[in-house]
């Protein structure tokens, strides 16, 4: 089998007609949706037959200081393909997105990991707790103006 | 007559020796019966990530070896894979099979200590584990030679090895394998169809295939719950797509697959170490690349291998600078932590230990 890597345009075909307010924008390789409906993008992309991206492989985030971006990246195994969905999430005192751990429990810890190193909430995270560090802990380390 | 009973909490590690590390967990027995789990990580985390934010492309290697520190070769070659693929550039042949024979060998080594551990979990005190641990010491001296260090060995560079073999290197990798043949025997013999082992870990804690995959397990984890993948096979690195091998998958998904798969996998790992020595040629080992890298500002690339414990992965973002802007390390030992629960609840107090065994985490790779 040879992994096909989707495009962005073709992600955001398939997701607009699912939920046609989550897609901002896309390019060749990923789809950038909102944050707030990642919840509601990741049933889809899991559930849909032809997406079928059952395998979560990484929940990134990337601090780019005017916003923070979330990376997902994504492989179908049945249908042999991957795909990148991202989302920008904009503020520094409590920047919020929806969890994915419903529809993929594999983004269990990383979530959490995210929250305590980036500080990026996700609503919906049934454990939304620090992971590396302490409760009590004061800052997000990997953030960039953590020093 | 009725007893009274209640449930009792027990903090099993960070200081325990059949924690792989500093792993910590709360469990909770009603009798002899898990009823509830907690992992709680972090004891070892040292901040790998923002580390790397403040050092060139070439110094992070160093940090990779200190991730998984069982197999510091394949942390090596994920990273520089994913550099390369940042940079577009692509290490020599001879860089290619260096890479791929070393990580084999230290898939192997890695594997036997997985294998020992497991059956020292089991009650075999001692004596599987120094058998297992005799073959991996040779891996090592092999390694030494290679680079002068045994564990944090910082081998490979973005663009190939750091530098070609030693004479010496071949016979003794000669005289290696020929030994390892026998022991390996041996250990088959010794382990594979043990009476006592298979009673303790057959039909123990299994993972079923959907469970494992909604997880995001990767690794001989995910191949016992009968999943076929495995990235040197989906997406072919180095010289993986030049050897023949192929992919033991379990069936249960129990406490014995996860064993066996890993037994399965030294067989192969052997046979594409004999194909490559079989077809390495001489050449250059590493591109000539100037001593500060530089990428794209906007760059980004996710640089994977399979690793012995899953799928190892960097995700590098560039702003043009002489470091990653953020290097994130997709780690297969922190992902497949998440099945801790579904592994333990309802089992016995003793099997615990040897289904978190079976798991086969490193710490340093799942705090970071």
């Amino acid at each position: 089998m040879t992994l096909v890597a989707l495009s962005g345009e073709t992600l955001a075909r398939r997701l607009q007609e699912a939920a046609p307010d989550a897609v901002i924008e896309w390019n060749d390789s990923s789809v950038w949706v909102r944050p707030e409906a990642m919840g509601d993008v990741a049933s889809f992309l899991h559930n849909d037959a032809e997406l079928d991206f059952t395998y979560l492989n990484a929940v990134s985030a990337i601090d780019f200081v005017e916003y923070f971006e979330l990376v997902y990246h994504l492989t179908s195994m049945a249908k042999g393909h991957t795909g990148v969905i991202r989302s920008r999430v904009y503020g520094r005192e409590e920047p919020t997105a929806a969890s994915v751990v419903k529809v993929w429990r594999g983004a269990d810890f990383q979530e959490r990991e995210i929250w305590d190193l980036m500080g990026v909430r996700f609503t919906g995270h049934p454990n939304m707790k620090r992971i590396m560090l302490w409760e009590g802990f004061e800052g997000h380390p990997l953030r960039k103006d953590f020093l | 007559m009725t007893i009274r009973t209640e449930p009792m909490t027990v903090n099993v590690g960070p200081q325990h020796p059949s924690t792989h590390g500093v792993f910590r967990v709360r469990i909770t027995f009603d009798g002899e019966d898990i009823v509830e789990v907690e992992p709680v990580l972090g004891y070892l985390h040292r901040g790998t990530e923002k580390l790397a934010e403040e050092r060139n492309y070439v110094q992070v290697v160093t940090l990779t070896d200190r991730l998984d520190y069982t197999s510091s070769m394949i942390n090596n070659q994920a990273y520089c894979l994913a550099v390369e693929q940042l940079l577009g550039i692509e290490a020599p042949p001879r860089g290619k099979y260096l890479r791929t024979l070393t990580a084999e060998l230290q898939r192997i080594a890695s594997h036997l200590i997985a294998v020992g551990f497991f059956v020292q979990e089991l009650g075999a005190f001692g004596t599987p584990l120094m058998y297992t641990f005799r073959s991996r010491e040779r891996i090592l001296d092999l390694f030494e030679m290679l680079c002068g260090a045994r564990i944090t060995v910082s081998y490979m560079r973005p663009g190939g090895v750091f530098s070609d073999t030693p004479p010496d290197f071949w016979p003794a990798l000669d005289q290696f394998l020929a030994d390892f043949e026998g022991e390996l025997e041996e250990i088959e013999n010794l382990l594979l169809s043990n009476e006592i082992l298979m009673v303790r870990t057959r039909g123990v804690s299994p993972l079923p295939r959907d469970v494992a995959i909604n997880c995001s397990v990767s690794g001989p984890v995910l191949r016992a719950s009968g999943v076929n993948w495995d990235w040197r096979k989906i997406a072919p690195y180095d010289a993986y797509d030049q050897v023949d091998f192929d992919v033991p998958l379990g069936s249960n998904g129990d406490n014995y697959d996860r064993f066996w798969v890993r037994m399965q996998e030294v067989r192969q790992s052997l046979r594409i170490v004999r194909q490559c020595i079989a077809q390495i040629e001489p050449g250059p080992v590493r591109l000539e690349l100037p001593m500060v890298l530089r990428a794209e500002p906007g760059a980004e690339a996710y640089g994977r291998v399979e690793a012995s414990k899953g799928e190892l992965g960097f995700y590098l973002v560039s702003d043009g600078g002489v470091s990653p802007y953020r290097c994130k390390i997709r780690s297969p030992s922190l992902i497949n932590l998440t099945i801790t629960e579904h592994l333990l609840l309802g089992w016995k107090l003793a099997d615990m230990i040897v289904s978190l065994g079976s798991v086969d985490i490193n710490m340093g790779e799942v705090d970071r």
